[in-house]
């Protein structure tokens, strides 16, 4: 099957039993790969109500079609699941070169399912599959661990770990690779520690079929040429995700103090040349990438390698806790990344506990003697390591998350626990720009930006303006942007740099030797909406608008300071924003998709035989 | 003709290596590339490209004489005419000749440049 290694590898953790099966060929068809094929496998084979950290529950492990191949920024991948952080529907995105190697290794997907008696690392040469020992790698750090694996078993195996946040069942543990990215978010790291595989080593050696092999390379080579000749190439590749930094800053859509502001006194010295002038070593590119976002930065303050920060990082970890200087920034980071916990998530749960400290919700005895204020970076580091150890009464609360620490704590603390169903906001503030509020409200993962992002619009539109045009933009980014997810490339040289979105059709066709338009992709993109969706409504009992409400500061409390200062958006504006989106999607009032669109989709016969 | 690389300005993405693959094999396979990338990670954070400096040393060690130049005066292996003997993988200074147990023959750079088009930092290019 051209485009695709051919075959799934299911390894069941609970016997041990290792066997491949032919990728279904209708099912890539209409949900072509990584987190399509991901979604179809968690709707078809995890059974309702299984406990994410129980072992029905499976992680689906898929890199798509453009994986690995000669296209820019063809180094994605996607870890699928049901989410221990949010009880629903979670995929993790991750760059670095683990999907080629799985894709050489012959794999279009793979499966985890069950739970290991004892911890164990998945060893893959190509045909060789083996559940291996580690239970002495359990404990280690995610990098220090990588390290020891590469030294062990040769350069060419790519390998992702967890650290002992993962082990600890932290809710939003992330997985780590190639010294430096992640799969970050819904805490796809937590079911690897429930299923106690520690890491995955990929080493493959063979090529990936290509239909039409001299016109792929023709197209290939032309996006890379219009990549390198695009305006904004240069500063992207010098500063990479910081470069939004400043904008954002200025534009009242940096976190700064868990979301009280969109604007830092001191951000200036988190801006990115600051970044790159004081401690990046290297550019560091993803599989395939021309333009590399991904930079290498060495602390001398703290003698520590990391990579980045890169903006989430720097907003969740910097100016929403406090933060001012980049190596504490760094440092914090370095913490995360080694002990295996989303920066985004992490930086949430702190910035929340930071405020409830100051408001005086919790005591220097709650906090477990640390002086939680904002800036505070010595408790930051603190507080961090706790939390991936599940150490005192703090860091414990703190690994379920800001939705369950704020229901535990209550007193008012979740008017500012800043997260939709359960996941923690990223990097942007939301008072004043409604299609990014709706984005966040309506993400199918929790409040994450990358499956649409609209600051620019909102800002184009008018900030507070409230109508259908600005729902069909972000309907329009919820389409565009997960297909690169489906598809196994980066988003950003197209957001980025501007590379037309008319090479992946063709380049598809080429790969696959399948005729696809860029309707037929966007189609495809939009019925794994649906379906992401439907696993929602199948997995929460009470699933319905509810749960597609804004973090309440967002409409409740005006923002302080900077160029949104005193502004929020109204409740009733919000929820109309969500009228005009239920209503361009084809979902009842209360967001359930209805009967004639799941018809459309194709998804009528798949959520039949479910319920059936 | 020969094939330079910047080590300061790669970013270890491989796109190189894929667009080697296809010119050499028309395949999509980094492992069938004639140049390679050592990560050097997590300290010092380096990426080293090892490239074909065209010195000639394969051709002079090669005891069936199957290793020519093209018309860059680059040096490249006749698959027919290789035996496998490994003299030349052995006397390259730079550890760019290359072979696979599914190859039954040794390949090196030709200087055809494709992976000098597809690097997004301009770490790679041919020159005299």
């Amino acid at each position: 099957m051209n485009g695709y290694a051919g075959r799934i590898l299911r390894v069941n953790l609970s016997d041990g039993a290792i066997t491949t099966e032919p990728t279904p060929e209708d099912v890539v068809r209409d949900f072509l790969g990584g987190r399509g094929l991901g979604a179809y496998l968690l709707w078809t084979e995890v059974p309702q109500g299984a406990d994410p950290l129980g072992p029905e529950n499976k992680l689906f492990i898929s890199p798509g079609p453009l994986s690995g191949t000669l296209f820019p920024g063809a180094g994605k991948m996607d870890f699928t699941t049901r989410s221990p952080l949010t009880g629903g529907y979670a995929d993790a995105s991750m760059g670095g070169m683990l999907t080629a190697e799985i894709k050489y290794a012959g794999y279009d997907s793979i499966i985890l399912e069950g739970i290991s008696p004892k911890p164990v690392y998945l060893y893959i040469d190509d045909d060789t599959v083996e559940l291996r020992d580690a239970s002495e790698y359990w404990g280690m750090g995610s990098f220090a661990l990588e390290k020891q694996l590469k030294d062990e078993l040769g350069e060419e195996f790519q390998i992702a770990t967890i650290g002992p946040a993962g082990e600890n069942l932290v809710k939003y543990a992330c997985i780590n690779h190639d010294f430096g990215r992640q799969a970050g978010r819904g805490g796809v790291g937590t079911v690897m520690g429930a299923k106690k595989i520690k890491a995955i080593a990929v080493r493959g050696t063979g090529g990936i079929p290509i239909a039409d092999v001299n016109e792929f390379i023709r197209l290939g080579k032309e996006a890379y040429r219009a990549c390198k000749e695009a305006d904004g190439f240069k500063a992207w590749t010098r500063y990479g995700t910081m470069i939004v930094t400043s904008w954002c800053d200025k534009n009242g859509a940096l976190p700064t103090r868990n979301f009280q502001s969109g604007s830092f006194e001191d951000a200036s010295n988190i801006y990115a040349p600051v970044f790159r002038r004081t401690i990046v070593v290297t550019d560091k590119g993803c599989f395939g990438c021309p333009s590399p976002c991904g930079k290498y930065a060495y602390s001398k303050k703290y003698d520590i390698y990391v990579e980045g920060p890169e903006y989430e990082t720097n907003g969740m970890l910097g100016s929403d806790v406090g933060l001012s200087d980049i190596e504490d920034i760094a440092k914090a980071n370095q913490l995360c990344d080694e002990l295996g916990l989303d920066t985004i998530s992490a930086g949430g749960c702190i910035a929340w506990a930071m405020e409830c400290y100051e408001k005086g919700i919790l005591d220097r005895e709650q906090t477990d003697g640390l002086e939680l204020r904002f800036g505070n970076a010595e408790a930051t580091f603190a507080l961090i390591e706790r939390i991936a150890r599940r150490e005192g009464r703090l860091g414990s609360l703190l690994a379920e998350g800001v939705k369950h620490a704020a229901a535990e704590v209550g007193q008012g603390s979740e008017r500012w626990a800043i997260h939709v169903k359960g996941m923690e906001q990223s990097a942007y503030d939301t008072h004043s720009a409604t299609s990014m509020l709706l984005a966040y409200m309506t993400a199918d993962v929790g409040a994450h930006h990358n499956r649409a992002w609209a600051i620019t619009y909102d800002i184009a539109e008018g900030r507070d303006k409230v109508s259908p045009d600005k729902a069909a933009k972000v309907i329009e980014l919820q389409h565009t942007r997960p297909l690169m997810d489906v598809l196994g490339c980066c988003r950003l040289q197209w957001v980025e740099l501007g590379m037309s979105l008319d090479y992946y059709a063709p380049a598809v066709t080429a790969l696959t030797g399948v005729e696809y338009s860029w309707e037929d992709l966007l189609h495809i993109s939009e019925r794994v909406w649906n379906l992401t969706r439907m696993i929602w409504v199948r997995e929460v009992e009470d699933f319905g608008r509810g749960w597609d409400a804004p973090a309440p500061r967002f409409v409740e409390e005006p923002a302080v300071g900077g160029p949104t200062d005193g502004q929020f958006t109204p409740p009733e504006a919000a929820q109309q924003m969500l009228d005009y989106y239920y209503e361009q999607r084809g979902w009842d009032e209360n967001g359930i998709p209805t009967p004639e669109t799941l018809e459309r989709m194709g998804l009528a016969e798949l959520v039949e035989a479910d319920s059936a | 003709m020969r094939l330079y690389a910047d080590n300061a300005k790669c970013s270890g993405c491989r796109a190189c290596l894929v667009a080697c693959s296809l010119h050499l094999f028309g395949e999509n396979n980094p492992k069938k590339a004639a140049l390679s990338i050592v990560p050097h990670f997590p300290a010092p954070g380096t990426f080293e490209v090892k490239v074909c400096t065209q010195c000639g040393e394969c051709a002079a060690v090669c005891p069936v004489d199957a290793i020519h130049q093209n018309e860059k005066d680059a040096y490249y292996v006749v698959p027919e005419e290789c035996t496998l003997c490994m003299a030349c993988v052995e006397a390259c200074p730079e550890g760019v000749v290359f072979s696979r147990p599914d190859v039954d023959y040794v390949w090196e750079c030709d200087a055809c440049g494709d992976c000098v088009d597809v690097c997004g930092p301009d770490a790679l290019w041919i020159a005299e």
